[in-house]
């Protein structure tokens, strides 16, 4: 046997690794590009679009679009009792209520029963809760998903989208975007 | 308590990963030569730590503990158990819990059984397989811990994503895996024999039945995801080239290959530095595929939540790993010696024929399925369908099912066409003739017209083999053979048939119309409410007749599920042998009418029967094998202790 | 060992200059057909502004137009318009609509443009899921079906 002759180049043998290399720059670069992930939402700056939403409950009332613009910042949390993220970000609304922020909600899709049993377990920060039963302010929003928390300038324009829960290490930011709001 | 159990369990079997990779690494340094004898035992204990710890999971899933986040997320108390079982791995940390289980398994199962390596081999091999659960430890420990506790016990779970209710589903993930991560034993047999240069027909030999096994799952859940894409979807097709479908589909490929190549390293021992190459590519397909479903960096991904850490993390853990192995292939490859000559025309040349097309595919559909990223940092946004991937693939899929009927038939290391040809007279005039046939029927596009006419002269040729065999006595790995490429032309036949002749209608009618469809008489008989332990529908009882015969019912469903909200379309299907009817019910419009799908698809079902096959012969194969080396250590234990005796 | 050396070094080199030839074909074809069949994203401007040639295979993406759905005496044909605020493109759809394509709600249409300029769409996907999911949300939007696919593994 010819001793180990490179028979085959042995650059070839690097072949796979190189295509693998490029494999690995090509995805990283999806990885971090921040462009389509993290575009701002098209109703920034925008007013919140008209809506009109029952009560969800018996001891808050409805919220309607001119309950918003109150000439203070406020927060408009959509969430809904059958979504666990929203029953961890409690807490962190709890913080905020306690801190002086005024919240309202629009519960997405809930049923009443259940939706009293989650404010019951996990506090209710809410000034006003609107029932969205069909999601309809909600799609008006532009908001795909629960939670999401809005801010809502003085005008009842929206000034600030987030998306998911609000993390306890978020609550600086919130904060901090609220004050804008009221600049 | 039982989450806490199972995660002492897992950082347990983690440790001992660590344990397995550094005794192993010492005594094959020589610097520790008496820690080898740990290696096996730690590799056995560490896969059943984390049996333990999986089963930790299945309990809290079936409790449905709603304390644990995770099953919060993904469970419901009203849920029927089969699904609650499901709901363990359907979701992205138990499903890689299912990961690491059954990599930990694998490499256990490989320290108890396999003697036949060198036992340098073993080692390097169980050190490779830690190196690389390692890994997947440290993801699932740092930043996808399954077992984490919610503040407060949620009152009721999320529920699980109602298509994800179906029986054949809740199963397909567990197959799929298996097949997954029983490739990464062929990996750390790769790099055991690169690390100590012992490749020859031992190591392919070894390799072979863990390569079959995990190609085995492959196969079955490839079948059994696009069986359920087909009714569970509703659109009437098997297959879309979904970005997870290709990552199922691209260590099928890779690993089928391999099969074909350790069988020739094992025969001959030729392909040595191939054949290993294709082990450490079959393994880095399953991690590339899992890493892109996972990472949500290809558009089309889906529905867990997708953290960018977590994208980053399992980056870096296929970085080290394939980059790793690839390092160390383009180091030691030049010294794996050359293996045994041959000619073109001969089994071996069929066989790199084989390997050479099935990698052109698999090159097909790797591009095409990180074509959208690449186009993406170009500034596009694009997807990519079966425009691009039917005839890309066909284009290396037709000449290897060409050669796929003359290959099995040549001898090995040097043979002429010229001796063949009678045999393959009858299965080419075959094609010709259907070639013909097709040929006059207009409608037919080209694929599923090649398709027609290959398939049935691909079935006779497969069975060729037998010829001049005693069927009781052809060993069965050459059984395996013949049904598995039988089976390919049996799910060719059903793919193109599918194409080529399936009929739709697409109407809107009042409950007692009447609906043709190829065949088929379908009445609109009534619509009734049902419900179900979790959702609530509506069926439409219909009567379908084929052919002016008895009418059998059929009910498709509108299915609203409340935990989640969310509606699916249930579609219904009556087989017969010939073909399947499918029916989905839509919605009814403001004159009364409901909307009807039917679809009448002969001979579909033979794609998923011709899957079956392929595994069947899989089966078949590995069986022959295992019972054929039992018997071999038998002999020889049988043989040493007659010697043993004689020596007294 | 070596015998016929020179014919078994040709036999090898034909082998890889094979192997070679089959993935630069594989590289060269994928390339050609990624170009001239992937199927690229629009928007309602970018169609108006700049349409792709008719029976080429792309996706659309906007709102459905308030009010614009309208069904066809058949039952099963809709037609609708789809606009991002700038632009508007009628579309022509036969099938049963997903749940959750609504009115003034997102929708993904695949299909080509017809020679009329109406959009033919062989599918659509609508805007889905009610579980949150952060970080994809915008192209959640495609792939509603398909997620479930994704699920899967």
């Amino acid at each position: 046997m010819n001793e180990g002759a490179p028979r085959t180049s042995r650059w070839a043998l690097w072949l796979p690794l190189a295509v693998f290399g490029l494999f690995v720059a090509l995805v990283l670069y999806g990885l971090l590009r921040p462009a389509s992930r993290d575009i701002p939402s098209t109703m920034i700056g925008k007013p919140l679009p008209a809506f009109d939403l029952p009560a969800a409950q018996p001891d808050r009332p409805g919220l309607a679009q001119a309950n918003m613009a109150t000439g203070k910042p406020r927060l408009l949390n959509i969430f809904a009792s059958w979504c666990i993220p929203c029953a961890a970000e409690a807490p962190q609304l709890g913080e905020l209520a306690r801190l002086g922020v005024e919240i309202d909600g629009i519960a997405i899709r809930d049923h009443r029963e259940d939706l009293a049993a989650f404010l019951a377990r996990y506090g209710n920060p809410y000034a006003r809760i609107g029932a969205d039963d069909v999601s309809a302010v909600q799609l008006a929003m532009g908001s795909s998903g629960v939670p999401e928390t809005f801010v809502i300038d003085g005008k009842g324009t929206i000034r600030y989208q987030h998306i998911g829960d609000i993390r306890a290490d978020q609550i600086p930011m919130i904060l901090q975007k609220l004050q804008e709001a009221g600049q | 308590m039982i989450a806490e159990l199972g995660l002492a369990a897992l950082w347990l079997a983690a440790a001992l990963a660590v344990l397995q990779l550094v005794a192993g690494s010492l005594a094959l340094s020589g610097k520790a030569q008496g820690l080898g004898g740990v290696v096996r035992p730690v590799a056995m204990v560490q896969g059943g730590l984390a049996l333990l710890s999986f089963a930790a999971l299945i309990v809290l899933f079936c409790q449905t503990d709603l304390s644990v986040k995770l099953v919060a997320l993904n469970s419901h108390s009203a849920k029927p158990l089969i699904y609650k079982l499901a709901g363990t791995w359907g979701n992205h940390e138990g499903s890689m819990l299912l990961w690491v289980t059954v990599m930990g398994l694998a490499g256990g199962f490989v320290a108890l059984v396999e003697r036949r390596l060198p036992e340098a081999t073993m080692l390097a091999t169980l050190a490779g397989q830690a190196f690389v659960s390692i890994g997947f430890y440290a993801f699932l420990l740092m930043s996808s811990n399954p077992f984490e506790r919610l503040p407060q016990p949620a009152i009721e779970g999320q529920g699980l994503n109602p298509l994800l209710q179906d029986i054949g589903l809740a199963f397909h993930p567990p197959t799929l895996y298996l097949g997954y991560v029983g490739l990464s034993v062929a990996f750390s047999f790769a790099i055991g024999a690169l690390i100590t240069r012992e490749v020859g027909p031992a190591f392919a030999r070894a390799m072979r039945p863990w390569v079959m096994g995990a190609w085995i799952f492959l196969t079955i859940g490839i079948t059994a995801g696009s069986y359920w894409a087909y009714y569970e979807l509703g659109w009437g097709g098997w297959w879309f080239w979904d970005p997870v479908e290709n990552a199922s589909l691209m260590p099928w490929l890779a690993a089928t290959a391999l099969l074909h190549s350790a069988s020739v390293l094992a025969a001959r021992n030729a392909l040595r530095a191939w054949t290993i190459m294709l082990g450490v590519v079959a393994f880095s397909m399953s991690m590339v595929g899992t890493f892109l479903v996972r990472s949500g960096i290809l558009t089309s991904v889906h529905a867990f939540a997708v953290d960018p850490e977590r994208g980053t993390f399992i980056l870096a853990l296929l970085a080290i790993n394939i980059g790793a192995a690839l390092l160390l292939f383009a180091l030691r490859a030049a010294t794996v010696t050359e293996g045994e000559r041959f000619t073109v025309t001969s089994r071996e040349g069929a066989l790199v024929f084989n390997n050479v097309m099935l990698t052109g595919i698999l090159g097909i559909v790797l591009v095409g399925t990180l074509y959208p990223l690449l186009a993406e940092a170009m500034g596009s946004k694009v997807s990519v369908g079966p425009p691009y991937f039917n005839p890309a693939g066909a284009i290396f899929a037709v000449p290897m099912l060409v050669v796929l009927a003359v290959g099995p038939l040549l001898r090995w290391r040097r043979d002429s066409f010229s001796r063949v040809r009678g045999q393959l007279l009858l299965p080419l005039l075959l094609a010709l003739g259907l070639a013909a046939g097709v040929a006059f029927n207009r409608g037919i596009d080209l694929l599923p017209a090649i398709g027609l006419a290959l398939a049935p002269a691909l079935m006779l040729a497969s069975l060729l083999p037998l010829r001049a065999r005693s069927l009781m006595r052809t060993p069965l790995p050459i059984w395996g053979m013949v049904v598995a490429h039988f089976g390919m032309g049996v799910a060719l036949f059903g793919m193109a048939s599918d194409s080529a002749f399936s009929t739709e209608r697409l109407v809107a009618v009042y409950v007692g119309d009447n609906v043709g469809v190829g065949p088929w008489q379908v009445r609109l008989d009534r619509i009734e409410p049902v419900a179900g332990p979790n959702w609530t529908a509506l069926e439409a009882k219909m009567l379908a007749s084929y052919d002016g015969g008895a009418a059998v019912e059929i009910d498709p469903q509108a299915r609203n599920f409340w935990a989640p909200p969310q509606q699916t379309a249930e579609s219904a299907l009556l087989t017969r042998w010939n073909g399947q009817l499918y029916a989905v019910l839509g919605e009814q419009g403001e004159d009364g009418r409901w909307q009807l799908r039917l679809w009448w698809k002969p001979f579909v079902p033979m794609i998923w029967l011709g899957g079956l096959l392929i595994a069947l012969g899989g089966v078949l194969a590995l069986f022959g094998r295992v019972a054929s080396d039992v018997r071999r250590v038998i002999a020889r234990d049988k043989i040493a202790y007659r010697r043993q005796k004689q020596g007294r | 060992m070596n015998t016929g050396g020179i014919k078994a070094k040709h036999q090898r080199l034909v082998l890889v200059l094979v192997a070679l030839a089959a993935l630069l074909g594989a590289g060269l074809l994928a390339v050609w057909g990624l170009r001239s069949q992937a199927s690229y994203f629009y928007l309602p401007a970018e169609m108006a502004a700049n349409p792709p040639e008719t029976g080429r295979a792309v996706r659309l993406g906007g709102m459905v137009e308030a009010g614009s759905i309208k069904t066809a005496a058949d039952g099963v044909t809709i037609r609708f318009m789809v606009g991002d605020g700038k632009a508007r493109v009628p579309v022509i759809f036969r099938g049963i609509v997903p749940d959750l394509f609504k009115e003034s709600s997102g929708v993904v249409a695949e299909g080509r443009i017809g020679p009329d300029g109406t959009f033919v769409a062989d599918n659509l996907l609508a805007k889905h899921d009610e579980r949150y999911v952060p970080r994809e949300m915008k192209d959640m939007t495609e792939q509603q079906a398909r997620a479930a696919v994704v699920e899967t593994q």
